[in-house]
């Protein structure tokens, strides 16, 4: 398939291993920020590929494992209404709440529809004139223009019957979150290429320069990977630390500069929770008090809800690059994906989810397991 | 009363995760197996019925039959390539076919929701009546039920099967043995997409087309080559990657595929990537794997190649003689990884 088939050539593939393999003199920890390169990652089994050196962490990068319990349980409160639809993409329906998730509510007679675009949501919304129709606006800067833009357009066109539960979250802040912990291990990024699609990388270059880490945006399929990951290591083999592009087929430096005017027009930046991690301050977006009335929070009475989250639950270390998801007592035992514990084991993007799906067996049968493994994970 | 506190001692709930039924448990994933497991197979104790196969395979006066049923609910009721009365017949037959049998005879059962047009009726009618000529079945049994507006999807139908078996090959899970070569009938995914973009009101460039059909007639052209075949397994929701970890899982035995050799049209891989789906676990309606010895592969896969609706069949993998009931694929960039058996259907992704 053109665009991607290109993308995941064996021979290519081998070549830059061996370019990477040639390279390394040290022992390197390279965190990939976003969840979609971490399921490619242990898909196409990458860090086989890796000298021993080279140890990959899984950053915060799944919107569904980052967002609180509390949201979980404020959408679940807000679906249960009877005269609310409540729309959602696919992979926030298993997201465990403290008591049911979303499909829960479904099988209870909750109307809860999976849609692609918020946009979608709108035109539910013009539909059904005497409903409630609420959009659980989740995720990353990647997703925040199409969030904004529905939102602008309610707001033009005066749709009343529609809302969002916003709880968009910040790559930046959480990048210096990491590295700012005193345990930190991270000593290279590859950047989400989506997220820098839309918001360019002009924000990291103070990161890279503050923490002296290379940073590389990187795209998402395993020769973007691989060759993020070689990039990154050359800086760091070199003593360098700056921004570099790997995804230069969808990435420039300013970004998409009409997706951002809409994410500025109807979001702030404000403090956010994340979900294992706790409190990030200017960490995620919140709407404009001139969207307010868009504000599902306000306009169902929930935003005071607060919850705790299970205590087994290690997922904000895991998604620190602390631990990885089989270090978790809980991990294939009180949580799996048919029973989750927390977010990272049911989403798509989920660090536990990819190593419980791609490795469960290997690592039941005993192979190497410490963190700072002597081969990558397994 | 005292009865009452008996029975819940003796019958406790088999699955106490979920009170309430989820459309996960009917999703051809983990949770529809222990719901299988855990309810159904220690409620209806069967030698027959623990086999797991796509239908039961008895004697009868002499004869050797397979028996089988399955309910269809799908929406939209009409799809490119196929609607909910091609898929009652064909999802029947190749049930039967799986057995290695001669699909027979047909009933049919519909469930209609009142208000349903006459004219939706009788184009479920009609498409029953051709996809039954198509594979050479008779419908020989009905029965009609309507419910209330609202208590319904316009229509459910179910279909149950007799077949005659001919030969005396065990086609079961049980049969596969270490160095048999996995065959697959034809390119995958394509009734999961064609669905998805109906649902979703997607569009793509080419029209994606389910891949519905019966498998009959290449189940016969086997049987008639003498092809010693050892198990038969149609692909249904949950997939090919699904399918092969039932037998894996039924065998204990290790299956390598390998990636390469798996065919996806492009224009379902490209959907694929759009939605974050993965076409593994896409839902097929027309397509099969078939496990042979390795001496007998080549002749199988010829006699598949001649019939029509397996023209496409190719090699995949091989079970291997390693224990553990695992299904391990070789990426296209040449490392290996597990495939496991998703929990319910797949979720399209956020970003």
């Amino acid at each position: 398939m053109k665009y991607s088939s290109e993308y995941r050539d064996a021979h290519a593939a081998q070549g830059y291993a061996h370019e990477i393999r040639r390279t390394t003199r040290h022992p390197w920890t390279i965190m990939e920020i976003c969840g979609g390169q971490t399921h490619a990652i242990v898909k196409f089994g990458l860090d086989e590929l890796l000298p021993k050196e080279i140890e990959l962490v899984h950053g915060p990068g799944c919107p569904v494992c980052v967002t609180p319990l509390e949201l979980i349980d404020k959408a679940v409160q807000i679906a249960e209404r009877k005269n609310v639809i409540f729309c959602s993409f696919g992979d926030m329906l298993r997201v465990p709440g403290s008591e049911v998730d979303l499909f829960g509510i479904k099988a209870r007679g909750g109307d809860v529809r999976i849609l692609y675009s918020p946009l979608d949501a709108l035109k539910i919304a013009k539909e059904n004139p005497t409903k409630e129709v609420v959009f659980f606006a989740v995720g990353f800067e990647t997703t925040a223009p199409a969030h904004a833009m529905a939102v602008y357009q309610a707001k033009q066109q005066g749709i009343k019957n529609f809302s969002v539960l916003v709880s968009h979250v910040l790559v930046p802040p959480a990048m210096e979150a990491i590295l700012g912990s005193e345990t930190n291990r991270v000593q290279g990024f590859l950047a989400a290429g989506h997220v820098c699609a839309i918001m360019g990388y002009d924000e990291y270059i103070p990161i890279a320069a503050k923490y002296k880490v290379p940073i590389v945006v990187t795209g998402f399929e395993p020769l973007d990977i691989l060759q993020g990951i070689a990039m990154c290591v050359a800086q760091l083999e070199e003593g360098r630390h700056v921004v570099e592009n790997q995804y230069t087929r969808a990435v420039t430096e300013g970004g998409n500069h009409p997706a951002q005017h809409y994410i500025k027009e109807v979001f702030t930046v404000v403090n956010r929770k994340w979900r294992g991690i706790g409190e990030i301050g200017m960490s995620g977006l919140g709407l404009r008090p001139e969207y307010a009335e868009f504000d599902a929070e306000l306009r169902f009475d929930v935003s005071g809800y607060t919850a705790e989250e299970s205590p087994l639950c290690i997922s904000g270390l895991i998604m620190q690059g602390q631990k990885k998801p089989h270090e978790c007592s809980a991990f294939g035992k009180q949580c799996t994906p048919e029973k989750p514990l927390g977010a990272p084991m049911v989403s798509n993007e989920g660090a536990c989810a990819a190593y419980y799906r791609y490795r469960r067996a290997e690592l039941a049968a005993g192979a190497a397991l410490t963190s700072a493994g002597a081969k990558g994970e397994v | 009363m005292s009865a009452i506190k008996d029975f819940t001692l003796t019958c406790p709930l088999p699955i106490t995760d979920y009170p309430t039924v989820t459309l996960a448990h009917g999703g051809g994933g983990k949770l529809m197996h222990q719901l299988i497991e855990k309810m159904i197979l220690p409620a209806f104790k069967s030698p027959l019925l623990e086999t797991r196969h796509d239908g039961a395979v008895f004697s009868l006066g002499g004869a050797r039959l397979a028996f089988t049923t399955d309910s269809y609910v799908v929406n939209p009721l009409f799809f490119p390539g196929g609607d909910i009365g091609s898929l009652a017949i064909n999802g029947t037959v190749n049930d039967l076919s799986m057995c290695g049998a001669r699909p027979m005879y047909l009933s049919c059962g519909f469930i209609l929701e009142e208000g349903l047009p006459m004219e939706t009726l009788w184009a479920v009618v009609q498409s029953l009546k051709q996809a039954a000529e198509v594979a050479g079945v008779q419908l020989v049994t009905g029965d009609t039920k309507v419910v209330d507006r609202g208590k319904g999807d316009g229509i459910f139908i179910n279909t149950a099967g007799v077949g005659l078996i001919e030969h005396d090959l065990t086609i079961a899970p049980a049969s596969v043995k270490a160095g048999d070569v996995v065959l697959l009938s034809g390119d995958v995914g394509r009734h999961g997409i064609a669905i998805m973009a109906m649902r979703q009101g997607l569009e793509f460039e080419s029209k994606i087309e389910s891949d519905c059909a019966p498998l009959n007639l290449a189940v016969q052209a086997l049987m008639d080559g003498k092809v010693g075949v050892h198990c038969l397994r149609d692909l249904t929701r949950g997939g090919l990657g699904t399918t092969l970890i039932e037998i894996a899982e039924a065998t204990g035995l290790q299956i390598l595929i390998d990636e390469l050799k798996i065919p996806v049209r492009d224009d379902v891989a490209g959907a694929c990537e759009v939605l974050g789906f993965d076409p593994l676990y896409l839902a097929n309606e027309g397509r099969m794997i078939v496990f042979v010895p390795e001496n007998e592969a080549a002749k199988a896969l010829e006699l598949l190649r001649g019939s029509p609706n397996t023209a496409g069949a190719v090699e995949i993998g091989r079970v291997t003689g390693e224990r553990g009931g695992l299904v391990k694929m070789k990426s296209r960039i040449g490392t290996t990884r597990i495939i496991d058996m998703l929990s319910g259907e797949q979720l399209p992704r956020i970003c």
